[in-house]
């Protein structure tokens, strides 16, 4: 069943509305939610709401309790290929829990916020940006390390992430969420504006093995799913640009590379120039590489995430 | 007046990207001031211009205080004002949501952390600022409540209103954020419009942050003119008007009007027939502190508030 959750007029006969497909079987059951297009760049999203849907409303009898797939919550974003809410300065995921009485961007955050609030499980899909790639990740703030990653270890991704909390990111979705007592888990993957069929599918058949988990699910699945190294403490090396200029690689994201390994090099396309090397300080997992080329001084090429302290 | 490279970075097909600062008197790191942070703070770098040319003919006259040192930073961003973007072209970040900043981070952070470096240990730090919902407002200083606010200094500036405001998280980003728990008495001044120049707010604000310069002893020649005895308003007390239908705006009373309950602010027409879809009506007496801006509005946006005393 479809229903609207937030509804707004528009200056020009148009309707600004929010979806969800609720899909619902058994009398009881635990409530699952996947909502995707924050940013309007990350698309990846798309993918595993349409794979979603189909195959549970294509065996609604293998479901017990209700799944509520949320597809575009900034649709306006992702209809102009922008990233935030056209004609709003604020990034979406920096504006949670919401404000009834604010702007019209506040008011649909906290409706967003009380429609998703209570439920069992929330997957939050991101899919990083037009300037880096990410392997399939689950990243969680550590104040909810203990109760999270339990769930996160079901997901089929190959990285959990704990991170430190950031004031910043308190008002993201799914710190809000999980300040309301609602589990939410926020996955990274792939890059902006591009959709990685196989990682979709991989991270479908971790949510239904989620919710198989969560005795929501009746239908078979891949007995191996893999399991996630989970990165606690301060073991991500992340590698920023020392030069400007043009980042070439050869590498794709999801590898083990070694100490002094070239990740990739900064060149100059005008005097045929290497401007720098980038090579890694240590052995580890490449998790994260950078997918837009030109870069500035400071930019993020790569993110390591390493087993021991360095 | 002695002029900085404060910062710069090249560019993989660009001039370098500089931040220059101007400096007046010397001793004390006493007072600080920024334009724009953003490409379309027009009116921002304008009276931060401005300034840098009142200053160098007050410091020409001897008029800087003794043992007291003025730093002026017209852009931080001159690249975005360049290309007529709002945040750093490259990625879309905004500079103002990056401080303290991160040498070692991204280039937005590494822009931020420069700029603070620069304007850390000021006794006094001024920010032209401009706001992330689209309107205009009662020309005012704004500051934000951490606890280290000084409202009285403030006051000195002689405008009309002085706000204050509960930080959100999203704010603990910003410059003035972050002056304040580093110990200045940071303000924010906005100065009635971002992307095209108002002469008569602009001059206004240039006289009112001299003002604040003579009132605290920064420089000795007054720069006379008329001032406001400031009022104090906490921005969660302002009364919010909101559009009832999308539409047409078509605003009847201006930023500054005092209005009457019931009194009408503005019309909302329908976009094709022109039939009156709503009129707007004053929810208080007050007076309109802020104002939509924009011709065209979405259902249940913020188009006033009003300052209710």
């Amino acid at each position: 069943m479809i229903k609207t959750i937030v509804s707004t007029e528009m200056p020009v006969d148009e309707q600004f509305r929010i979806r969800k497909n609720v899909i619902q079987h058994g009398r009881d059951g635990l409530r699952f939610c996947v909502v995707t297009g924050t940013h309007g760049d990350e698309l990846e999203g798309q993918m595993v709401c349409y794979e979603l849907a189909r195959i549970v409303s294509g065996h609604p009898e293998w479901l017990n309790g209700t799944l509520e797939i949320y597809p575009a919550l900034n649709p306006l974003g992702i209809d102009t290929i922008q990233r935030g809410i056209p004609n709003f300065d604020l990034d979406m995921n920096r504006i949670f829990p919401g404000d009834p009485q604010g702007t019209m961007a506040e008011q649909t955050a906290h409706a967003i916020i009380e429609d998703i609030k209570g439920a069992d499980m929330v997957i939050d899909i991101h899919s990083s940006n037009l300037y880096l790639r990410e392997t399939p990740q689950v990243r969680i703030n550590v104040q909810n390390a203990a109760w999270l990653v339990p769930f996160a270890e079901h997901l089929g991704v190959d990285f959990v992430w704990v991170h430190d909390a950031a004031t910043v990111l308190e008002a993201t979705l799914a710190h809000s969420l999980n300040s309301a007592d609602t589990p939410c888990l926020v996955v990274e993957m792939g890059v902006g504006q591009r959709i990685n069929h196989k990682m979709c599918r991989r991270l479908v058949a971790g949510i239904l093995n989620l919710m198989l988990r969560m005795g929501m699910w009746k239908g078979t699945m891949n007995a191996d799913m893999p399991h996630p190294i989970v990165c606690e403490g301060d073991h991500v090396t992340f590698l920023n640009a020392e030069t400007s200029g043009v980042f070439l690689t050869e590498l794709k994201c999801g590898v083990n590379v070694t100490k002094g390994q070239t990740i990739g090099q900064i060149v100059d396309p005008l005097r045929g120039q290497v401007l720098s090397m980038v090579t890694s300080p240590v052995d580890g997992y490449l998790f994260t590489i950078r997918a837009y080329p030109i870069v500035y001084e400071g930019s993020l090429m790569a993110r390591i995430y390493h087993s021991e302290e360095v | 007046m002695r002029v900085e490279t404060l910062f710069e970075m090249t560019s993989p097909y660009r001039d370098s990207f500089r931040i220059k600062g101007y400096r007046f008197g010397e001793g004390a790191k006493t007072l600080a001031i920024v334009g724009a942070m953003r490409g379309d703070e027009v009116q921002q770098q304008y009276i931060c211009a401005q300034i840098v040319k009142r200053l160098a003919l007050i410091e020409q006259q001897g008029g800087i205080a003794k043992g007291r040192s003025i730093l002026v930073i017209p852009s931080c961003n001159p690249f975005s004002m360049n290309v007529s973007r709002r945040f750093w072209a490259m990625d879309n970040t905004d500079i103002n949501r990056m401080f303290p900043g991160y040498r070692e981070g991204e280039t937005t952070q590494r822009i931020a952390a420069a700029v603070f470096e620069a304007l850390n240990g000021f006794e006094y730090g001024i920010q032209l600022a401009s706001y992330y919902v689209p309107g205009d407002f009662i020309p005012h200083v704004r500051i934000i409540k951490t606890g280290y606010e000084d409202v009285d200094t403030a006051r000195l500036f002689g405008m009309r209103y002085v706000t204050t405001y509960q930080p959100r998280p999203f704010d603990t980003t910003l410059l003035n954020y972050n002056w304040q728990l580093w110990n200045t008495k940071a303000f924010s001044f906005y100065a009635g419009k971002t992307h095209q120049i108002d002469l008569k707010a602009g001059n206004e604000s240039v006289d009112a942050i001299l003002r604040m310069m003579y009132r605290t002893e920064i420089i000795t020649t007054d720069p006379t003119g008329a001032a406001y005895e400031s009022v104090l308003i906490d921005e969660s007390t302002l009364q919010h008007v909101k559009a009832q239908h999308a539409g047409i705006l078509l605003r009847l009373t201006d930023v500054g009007s005092r209005v009457h309950l019931g009194q009408s602010l503005a019309h909302i027409i329908h976009p094709y027939s022109g039939q009156t879809l709503s009129d707007i009506k004053a929810t208080t007496e007050g007076t309109v502190f802020f104002a939509h801006n924009r011709p065209v509005v979405l259902q249940n946006a913020l188009l006033f508030m009003i300052h209710t005393a």
